[in-house]
């Protein structure tokens, strides 16, 4: 079964927001509201300055604790891609798992329920790349599956030195972001 | 220079997690009473008190009902998808400590309904015949008594301990991630509920040895309010970070002055002082003890989450 993943290479990422506007625009989120974001992070003392660029969003955990603390069973783990996923109609917005996620990728809709990135499940059943992937003018985003070794993405991870946000929170992240 | 920015603004997350308000705070010092209300009932039980036409024991299951059904509703106020609270019975998740703390409020109902069956309040008696014909069959039955007696036992200290769990099982807020916070608000909530009890009782032994349970309560709650801070201490650095919030952070000087000071050492003498007889007791120490649980639910749920992983 496919683990999909995403690898985000930041020596491209100039932090354009054309991700945020894509996922935005596809996935009707609503105003003031975002899946995916734009953290800029700079480290060291001039001249010896890093600055990191990501795209960050929901990262459909291996271990999600969103899904574990859920009390309804609305927030689940989708066999399809083993993505993190929310029934809206099984959501009773207690708000748990908000509380539950160490990357704060969730957010209340307007409408009562807890929403959060998807992988755009739904484009990629179709065969296209997640929104905010296919928008990427430095095509620094990729998707994939991290289960199969020829994948993209796996091949990335394998030959590029890269971490994910937080592994000490133990919830198995499946973004890596290339540096 | 570490610095980091972020373009994200989402409502009750940024700039820090803030999904709860005052209703969760009032819920959890609402349920660790009725909690404590429980086991001080199911324990009067337990010594025959029930026997005694001046026992406090009546009085408790129906207020605790009240109380209970108050915190539920404060429970029900935070929901944000109100329309759909019912799916929370329509499954059981085991490792969603508010899943099973939902199934578990379903279950403190019978065992408070039982116990106000036990003697009917005045309110009640001589309006349904049958009525009055069980609970004068179900209190002459000692075996009776004694499993009603348990039930409010067991099923307050679950109440109780699940509050605390509830948070601690959210790992990603840092001050949360102690097993001890289940004991605390245990003992917060017997605390609270002697000395709301306390406060009611009529019966003068009664009133003497729930003060001194409240002094043994307070003390427990000091002991494990120590323990916690010195279990995230000498935890990671994220777990200190999370500490410092009540050592010298934003929150230090309601958790010291208000939940310490004014919530239970102060009322810890005072009280000491009156059941050595020295002073009178008066109606002060156990109001204080009831602001301090209140205050500590308001301090822990807030401080919890201003604390976090992530970069400050």
């Amino acid at each position: 079964m496919a683990r999909f993943g995403m690898v985000i290479d930041t020596t491209r990422c100039v932090g354009c927001m054309d991700c945020v506007v894509a996922c935005k625009t596809e996935n009707q989120v609503p105003e003031g509201l975002c899946r995916d974001w734009i953290t800029t992070e700079a480290r060291g003392r001039f001249p010896d300055v890093r600055l990191e660029i990501r795209s960050e969003r929901c990262n459909h955990c291996d271990h999600p604790p969103c899904v574990t603390c859920c009390p309804t069973g609305a927030s689940h783990v989708e066999p399809f891609g083993n993505t993190v996923k929310v029934t809206p109609e099984l959501c009773i917005g207690c708000k748990a798992c908000l509380a539950s996620c160490p990357y704060d990728a969730r957010y209340i809709h307007p409408q009562g329920y807890a929403d959060k990135c998807t992988f755009c499940l739904h484009r990629v059943k179709e065969g296209l790349d997640p929104a905010c992937v296919a928008v990427c003018p430095t095509f620094c985003m990729h998707f994939g599956d991290f289960d199969d070794p020829q994948s993209e993405v796996s091949r990335l991870i394998a030959s590029r030195r890269g971490h994910a946000l937080l592994p000490e929170a133990g919830t198995g992240p499946r973004i890596v972001f290339l540096t | 220079m570490h610095e980091v920015t972020v373009t994200r603004l989402n409502h009750l997350v940024d700039p820090h997690l803030h999904v709860w308000a005052w209703q969760i705070p009032v819920y959890l010092f609402l349920g660790g009473l009725v909690a404590g209300m429980m086991a001080i009932s199911g324990w009067f039980l337990f010594s025959d008190r029930h026997r005694r036409a001046e026992s406090v024991s009546f009085l408790l299951p129906a207020l605790s009902l009240v109380l209970l059904s108050l915190g539920m509703l404060a429970l029900f106020l935070d929901l944000e998808h109100k329309p759909f609270f019912w799916r929370l019975y329509t499954t059981l998740k085991p490792l969603s400590p508010m899943s099973w703390g939902a199934w578990i409020l379903v279950a403190v109902y019978p065992a408070l309904l039982g116990a106000m069956a036990l003697r009917l309040p005045a309110w009640l008696r001589g309006r349904w015949p049958a009525l009055d014909g069980f609970a004068g069959r179900l209190a002459a039955q000692p075996r009776a008594v004694r499993a009603i007696a348990a039930a409010n036992m067991v099923l307050g200290g679950l109440l109780g301990i699940y509050t605390g769990i509830l948070l601690s099982a959210l790992g990603a807020r840092p001050l949360w991630n102690s097993a001890l916070l289940g004991p605390l608000f245990l003992a917060s909530g017997l605390s609270s509920a002697a000395a709301l009890v306390h406060l009611l009782a009529r019966d003068r032994s009664e009133s003497e040895f729930l003060a001194r349970a409240d002094n043994r309560f307070l003390q427990a709650e000091l002991v494990i309010l120590a323990l916690l801070l010195i279990g995230l201490l000498s935890s990671t650095a994220v777990h200190a970070r999370a500490a410092a919030l009540l050592l010298g952070g934003p929150f230090t000087a309601v958790f010291w002055v208000g939940v310490v000071g004014l919530g239970i050492l102060i009322p810890l003498v005072i009280q000491s002082l009156a059941v050595a007889h020295r002073i009178r007791h008066t109606a002060v120490a156990p109001l204080l003890v009831l602001a301090g649980g209140m205050l500590l639910r308001f301090v822990i749920v807030n401080a919890g989450q201003v604390s976090r992983w992530g970069p400050v």
